[in-house]
């Protein structure tokens, strides 16, 4: 894809389809238990399914009742009950309870326990196990795809990250594959795969597999999607750790978007309740100034807020015909762009008050010289204190993750320290999340000397051993050694400018972080697209421990005139933030390409966090 | 790392990476405050309670699904008798309408309702084969008595999800083929659904063994086991494997789960006997002594000076900590304790192990007063930021002795338009100014 000068990026196709398939096998799944019948939703269901169903479809076929999926007594009176969960122990354990109440109170009913996205084996060991296999029916709901916005699908599988880059299991590759299988026939066949990973490199095999099985006449077909590429999440931990700055990652940050949607309580609504505000590109006011760095939002909403009056005006000046016209044609859009405008302000005055207070500037200035490289004591003495003054304990965590992932490891005697402070700051049982970081790779302390490169290469050298099959990982823990400082200057991802930085006509995807840093793993799938191969780019491969693929699909046209060959689709195994998002936006800006995001999650450093620490069973 | 602390500096002042300036009185905050004044100023016109919200956005949208899940919460907090009867007048389900088209109908065969239109044109012809096939599989294809299937043709009927028995696979040999075949295809669930079966049908030793070599599994059993709570299997796993590590950090786990406070002191303190790293082992033994402090809740044994001597806490730490709670208190005099050191003759002096700028901002935060606040302003030994302190708390004492110590007298001049007219602030800089002792800069 040589510089094309700037074309215009295709539009996005339409994955609204997405939503209408997972619509109506659900609807078909509900008919397959005729009658009427009581539904138990997980709560981790309960947002997506609200996104492509309402109550009145659930109504029309057939469903009375509808309860959230927790540890609380039944006290439906239906004859049937049918639940609807992520394929969980948990889950089915909550089921098998229900059943044996039931029995044990003498009434009989039937029971459906419908799956999502897929079912797993042990999920039916568990039926076994509890003797109420037979009693209960299972179904699976294939809804793996959770289209959040015109340019963004969810796998809405948080706990992805966790269950493979900590635990090493490998249940949902499968998923992710049987998701490829579904949007490349409808959107493919894609003309070329690229992808880096260890998890990338397996889910695109069994992709592969898959798509061998069921080979159609799709190679007729024009695709819409031209091209597919895979990031595994550890590739850059980085970019996730980094505090987010532009306006949606700031509003995820701060707010936590679930689903696509944000609560914005009482104080920024100016209200008395709370109000659910859609983020997408169909609020007008928030598409303009989702993708921008914080400090020009507040330009862009005074401007409108001004625009706004103006328009308002007008009607000083009007007879009757044209306050007629004003009321029905333009008044409903001018009211819903005020209440847009007024939320986004608000939200914009919370978040300015809540980053006076933690001391934002020197945090940031924190991070950026952690990024660079340099006053590291200065650095690790103010993780120090944010840690004594019981700032967050997540925020702390997030600080040592970064300052042990620039620096491939934490020195022993920091490490020491930092981690005492932190338990006496936070709780001792922080132990056990210390335990995993380190298991993940995400903090971590350095051995001395050479020792450890030695067990390293011969590590990977059992690795790309696959004859041996059997001794894949002689690690115990999945991590990997970051080589962040080497890669960065590879891949220069530390801009150099004389005088300040732009934010307003930014020059490159670095303004995402304020000018300082340009997002690893987005730096990557730019330069891998501008060579259409890994080639030139072998020492960064190396440090990021290899596993790196291109695959041309010699049965696919690749017609270059084709808009669908500039329309791309990245897909992030573990999670990707909106930071990435808004600067892999400007690049397909910058280059006329269409980027399509797919993941299995969207995250963030505190969800990250959050997933390395131990709760209560 | 290498380079030169003025380039540092100077890259800090070119501010080329503008982070925020979050001041309060800063441009874009006041440019904010005005966008809101002008959008507020609309609110007479705009009515709030018009339905315009349910079309665009809204808070709970009736009708959606959390919003009916809480609904039926709530009345079914405490149901009355009667109104849980089936098809009670409270919740009658709705008609079912009469357009709504059946999919199931549509598998059967194409239907001749119109209403089907858009969904068969989205799909070509070739995705409603790939998809609608995997929607409902034909019931034969679910069970499957076949008994000559190779491993690996069992592990791909597996991964279609096709029930398969694997009572056939007895010999040793035969059942680690169809682990490594799980593995070999990357299939998590498989590889945990051999390994179940493994672990019903081969003595734990023998498992343990050929997994020590097969990574991907073991960590497939680990998981598996830790999910579904087989803590003593998994004990015996890391025991076997010689994880002696995980082996405490499993046990010391449990803790989360009990909820008693006396119980689980009882049980921290089993704990600390297990084979944890040296630098963990202490950690666990902190854990049981402060729990046992919480329990003899306010005896001497929690003054914090102890606390401190028998947690090993750093001074930085226990001075914010033991700041942040005085300050809280409002106890200007214990703040002014911890900070006060007395040398071997007599004299005091005030020392921080933090930067007086943070005793400060604790301080602030707690509305200590102003007084109070000036003390430690001067104490802030950068200038620049002592300047900033106390012009921000408006310590009028420390900006004019630092502007006179810095023989600043255009500054001076300028900080006396900002106090007030006939203060004392005002006469204490008309004095300096007209002291002429000082050899001001300018």
């Amino acid at each position: 894809m040589a510089s094309p000068g700037r074309r215009d990026a295709p539009e996005p196709p339409d994955f609204a389809v997405l939503k209408r398939l997972a619509r109506d096998q659900l609807v078909y799944l509900l008919e397959q238990l005729p009658g009427r019948k009581d539904l138990f939703i997980d709560a981790d269901l309960m947002s997506p399914l609200d996104r492509i169903a309402n109550v009145s479809l659930l109504k029309q076929h057939e469903v009375d009742k509808l309860y959230k999926v927790e540890n609380k007594p039944v006290v439906s009176t239906s004859d049937q009950l049918c639940f609807l969960v992520r394929p969980r122990i948990r889950n089915v354990k909550y089921v098998a309870d229900v059943v044996h109440a039931d029995k044990a109170a003498g009434r009989s009913r039937k029971y459906k326990i419908i799956f999502s996205p897929q079912k797993f084996y042990v999920c039916e060991m568990v039926l076994e196990e509890e003797g109420i296999y037979g009693d209960v029916t299972c179904d699976e709901w294939s809804f793996y795809l959770l289209p959040l916005d015109d340019d963004l699908i969810s796998m809405e599988l948080p706990e992805f990250f966790r269950d493979y880059f900590l635990e090493g299991d490998h249940r949902w590759i499968n998923t992710v594959a049987r998701a490829l299988q579904l949007l490349s026939s409808l959107y493919g066949p894609f003309a070329k795969t690229y992808g880096i990973g260890r998890c990338a490199k397996m889910a695109y095999e069994l992709w592969r597999e898959l798509e061998e099985e069921v080979e159609g006449d799709s190679q007729a077909r024009r695709p819409e999607i031209g091209h597919i590429f895979f990031v595994d999440r550890d590739m850059d931990y980085v970019t996730a750790l980094c505090s987010q700055v532009v306006y949606e990652g700031l509003v995820d940050d701060t707010f936590r978007i679930k689903c696509g949607s944000v609560d914005f309580g009482p104080d920024i609504t100016s209200g008395d309740r709370s109000i659910k505000l859609l983020l997408n590109a169909q609020d007008k006011v928030f598409a303009e100034i989702r993708n921008e760095h914080f400090t020009n939002v507040f330009g862009f909403l005074s401007q409108k807020a001004r625009n706004l009056q103006a328009q308002y005006d007008r009607r000083r000046g009007m007879d009757i015909k044209q306050m007629k016209n004003f009321v029905s044609q333009e008044l409903k859009g001018l009211k819903q762009e005020h209440r847009l405008l007024s939320l986004h302000i608000g939200a914009c005055e919370s978040i300015m008050k809540k980053k006076t207070k933690q001391d934002f500037q020197e945090l940031i200035k924190t991070e950026h010289s952690l990024l660079e490289g340099f006053d590291i004591r200065e650095s690790a003495s103010f993780i120090e204190e944010h840690i004594d003054r019981q700032v967050s304990p997540i925020e702390s965590l997030r600080l040592m993750c970064l300052l042990s992932i620039t620096e491939n490891g934490l020195i022993p005697k920091d490490y020491r320290s930092l981690k005492t402070q932190y338990l006496q700051s936070y709780g001792p049982e922080h132990l056990l999340t210390f335990h995993n970081l380190k298991r993940i790779g995400l903090l971590t302390e350095q051995s001395p000397g050479e020792t450890f490169t030695a067990v390293e290469s011969k590590v990977s050298r059992l690795v790309t051993d696959r004859a041996a099959g059997k001794l894949t990982d002689a690690f115990n823990s999945l991590a990997r050694k970051s080589n962040f400082r080497g890669i960065s200057k590879k891949l220069g991802l530390i801009p150099r400018v004389d005088g300040e930085y732009n934010l307003k006509m930014p020059r490159d995807m670095a303004y995402v972080f304020s000018g300082a840093y340009v997002p690893l793993s987005c730096k990557i799938i730019e330069q891998v697209l501008e060579r259409r191969s890994w080639l030139g780019l072998e020492e960064v491969v190396r440090l990021l421990n290899g596993n790196e693929f291109a695959v041309t699909d010699p049965a696919v046209e690749d017609n270059p005139t084709w808009e669908s060959q500039r329309v791309i689709l990245v897909v992030f195994l573990g999670g990707c933030t909106f930071s990435e998002i808004s600067a892999l936006r400007f690049l397909g800006k910058e280059k006329g390409f269409r980027f399509i995001f797919l993941t299995t999650a969207i995250t963030s450093s505190a969800r990250m966090m959050e997933a390395m620490t131990e709760t209560k069973a | 790392m290498s380079r030169a602390r003025a380039d540092e500096d100077e890259y800090w002042h070119s501010s080329k990476c503008r982070a925020f300036t979050f001041d309060d009185d800063d441009d874009e905050l006041c440019q904010l405050k005005e966008s809101k004044r002008a959008v507020n100023s609309l609110r007479d016109i705009v009515d709030d309670d018009d339905d315009l919200e349910r079309v665009s956005w809204s808070g709970e949208p009736v009708g959606s699904i959390s919003w009916s899940i809480k609904e039926t919460a709530s009345s079914s907090v405490s149901p009355p008798e009667g109104s849980l009867q089936k098809g009670s007048s409270s919740y009658a389900a709705l008609p079912k309408q009469a357009s709504s088209y059946s999919l199931s109908s549509f598998f059967k065969g194409r239907n001749k309702l119109g209403s089907f239109q858009s969904l068969s044109d989205a799909l070509s012809d070739a995705g409603v084969k790939s998809y609608a096939p995997e929607l409902r599989r034909p019931k034969a294809d679910y069970k499957d008595y076949s008994s000559d299937w190779s491993p690996k043709d069992t592990v791909r009927r597996m991964q279609r999800g096709k029930v398969c028995s694997l009572e056939r696979f007895r010999s040793l040999q035969e059942k680690l083929m169809l682990l490594d075949e799980a593995v070999a295809v990357h299939d998590g669930n498989v590889i945990t659904a051999v390994l179940i079966f493994l672990k019903r049908t081969l003595k734990k030793e023998i498992l343990f063994r050929e997994l020590e070599v097969r990574q991907v599994a073991l960590r497939h059993l680990i998981h598996f086991l830790r999910e579904s709570e087989e803590q003593k299997l998994l004990l015996d796993l890391f025991r076997f494997l010689d994880r002696t590590e995980e082996v405490a950090l499993s046990q010391y786990r449990e803790h989360l789960n009990i909820q008693d406070a006396d119980k689980r002191k009882e049980f921290l303190k089993g704990c600390i006997g297990l084979p944890f790293s040296a630098e963990d082992a202490a950690h666990v033994q902190d854990h049981y002594t402060l729990l046992e402090r919480q329990i003899i809740i306010e005896g001497t044994f929690s003054s914090p000076t102890n606390l401190k001597k028998t947690f090993k806490i750093p001074d930085k730490q226990y001075v914010l900590t033991a700041l942040a709670a005085r300050a809280k208190l409002r106890a200007w005099h214990d703040v002014d304790a911890l900070f006060t050191t007395k040398n071997w003759l007599g004299y005091t002096k005030k020392r921080a192990p933090i930067g007086f700028h943070r005793v400060v901002e604790v301080l602030q935060r707690n509305n200590a007063p102003v007084q109070v606040v000036q003390e430690y302003v001067r104490l802030v030994e950068d200038v620049d930021t002592r300047l900033n302190l106390a012009t921000k708390y408006k310590c009028h004492d420390v900006v004019i002795d630092t502007y006179r110590d810095l023989k600043d007298r255009i500054q001076l001049l300028a900080y006396r338009c900002k106090v007030e007219r006939g203060s004392s602030e005002e006469d204490k800089i008309d004095s300096i100014l007209s002291n002429s002792q000082i050899r001001w800069k300018n």
